[in-house]
């Protein structure tokens, strides 16, 4: 089966900084690719430009008919616009020709109340504008979503309904993932792949090879400061999730 | 000459539908202030023609246009607000009028006049009026999507750089129909008035946007009528009835 996305010796310098250095990897399909790093580690500008948002130099290349969804991080809705998630959805799908029947069984597969439809979007509770903005990135039926942190402001419960929704999405659509997330701790049960980042690929297989103590130290400890190449690692002695 | 009158009265409720709508997206650009002073880049526009003998209209539209491309390539070179742009080509503009504009006519292209209107003056401004509002029919879906938020709008497929310099034409031709009889410096208020009125009485965007446009051309019905009756120049009248409805509007509740 053909590649959804392919992505090679992909830098990204913004504003003269080296954002992202040589990275490479791949998304098959129905495939989950958690993305995970410390801050400033490059993970949004990473979603971003994999989107056509930065100017990058090296290769992304997406198959054939891919139909993107986008879940940004955490967006600080304006509380003054008149604008609510219905006047979104519309717009998203009158901009890219879907019929009301596209509308009304997204609205359906996200379990939006009528409620929330009708609330200024500024107004939405965290768990709410979560599910608004996955609904918004479902619309227009996605093969690839790109999800960016997208339980960093909900609580407990609400970030159990985002995974499952996730995971059924996987299973029942066959929809590829790509999602950066600070949760380490959840990515074997969303994930069945890992790119650890920080400015370069540090690690880069499935969750339960590569995500190990001594793998946890070097992404996350301050020491860290440059890894120079990609690097797949196996099982250590200490696997995390093992 | 009662015609004229009439054809005066249309062609401000013509514009003052536009207005209602572009500021409509204005306010929720947070560009209100902006619109306020980008009308002013007319006035080297108004200026220039005078000097020139030709129809000051024509020279205020040149005018807008170019302040309007001006502004959006600044917009995208040194990444700075609209706003922060705007005033700083307003300073310029308003410097460079008021030098160039003979002192006899400047208080006309500041405050507007009541020049008699021609049928074809007439049918040009509400083809003007009709591009206007058939931009915010048409783009209304875009422009909802980059207010919330850039990136999904670029991720959804919306050219933001060519929206907004498409917003900023729209808004520099809403100037333009507005100049006529309220003039460079009161044209601006038409465009932030009635959108904060309407701000007051809903959440909602349907009618958030109609409202905005009903109380734009209330104000100008209203101005029009009061300024005739007691011999009042009409584009100050028309904006003090605005305002007048915008502090009454602080007392309602919204919907």
């Amino acid at each position: 089966m053909p590649k959804i996305l392919t992505v090679r010796d992909l830098s990204v310098s913004l504003e003269n900084q080296d954002v992202i250095k040589n990275v490479n990897f791949d998304l098959e399909p129905g495939e989950s690719l958690a993305v995970v790093g410390p801050n400033g580690s490059g993970k949004t500008v990473l979603l971003k430009t994999l989107l056509g948002l930065y100017p990058y130099q090296g290769t992304i290349a997406w198959g054939t008919k891919v139909r993107l969804g986008y879940v940004p991080q955490k967006i600080d809705a304006d509380r003054h616009l008149p604008i609510n998630l219905q006047n979104l959805l519309e717009a998203k799908a009158d901009i890219q020709k879907l019929s009301r029947k596209q509308l009304d069984a997204t609205i359906e597969a996200v379990g939006l109340l009528p409620e929330s439809l009708k609330t200024p979007i500024g107004h939405l509770s965290g768990g709410q504008f979560q599910k608004a903005l996955i609904a918004f990135a479902l619309l227009g039926d996605p093969n690839v979503i790109l999800f960016d942190e997208p339980t960093a402001s909900l609580d407990e419960l609400s970030e159990e309904h985002v995974y499952d929704l996730l995971n059924d999405l996987r299973k029942t659509r066959g929809i590829s993932i790509i999602l950066v997330s600070h949760d380490v701790s959840l990515i074997p049960h969303i994930a069945n792949t890992v790119l650890c980042l920080n400015k370069t690929a540090v690690c880069y297989g499935p969750p339960k090879e590569v995500l190990t103590q001594a793998m946890f130290e070097k992404l996350y400890s301050p020491s860290h400061k440059h890894v120079h190449h990609a690097h797949v690692h196996h099982a250590h002695d200490h696997n995390l999730y093992g | 000459m009662a015609d004229t009158n009439l054809y005066a009265l249309i062609l401000a409720l013509a514009a003052a539908v536009a207005t209602g709508l572009i500021g409509g997206f204005a306010l929720m650009k947070r560009m209100t202030l902006a619109g306020d002073a980008m009308s002013h880049i007319a006035l080297p526009g108004l200026g220039l023609a005078i000097l020139w003998n030709v129809q000051p209209v024509l020279g205020a539209a040149a005018a807008l246009a170019l302040g309007a491309l001006l502004i959006w390539k600044i917009e995208k070179r040194a990444d700075l607000a609209t706003e922060t742009t705007i005033g700083v080509i307003f300073s310029a503009s308003l410097a460079i009028g008021a030098l160039i504009t003979p002192s006899e006519d400047i208080i006309e292209a500041l405050f507007g006049g009541a020049e008699p209107v021609s049928i074809i003056t007439l049918a040009i401004y509400l083809l003007l009026a009709a591009a206007v509002i058939i931009f915010v029919w048409k783009e209304r879906s875009r422009l909802i999507i980059s207010l919330f938020n850039r990136d999904l709008a670029t991720v959804t497929g919306v050219n933001i750089s060519r929206l907004n310099l498409s917003y900023l034409l729209a808004f520099a031709t809403t100037l333009v129909l507005g100049l006529r009889f309220l003039g460079a410096l009161l044209v601006g208020a038409l465009i932030i008035i009635p959108a904060a009125i309407s701000r007051q009485f809903t959440h909602t965007l349907e009618k958030f946007l109609a409202g905005s446009a009903i109380a734009s051309a209330l104000s100008v019905a209203a101005g029009f009528w009061i300024a005739a009756t007691f011999g009042l120049d009409t584009g100050p009248t028309i904006v003090s009835v605005a305002a007048g409805l915008f502090f009454l509007s602080l007392l309602k509740k919204k919907a």
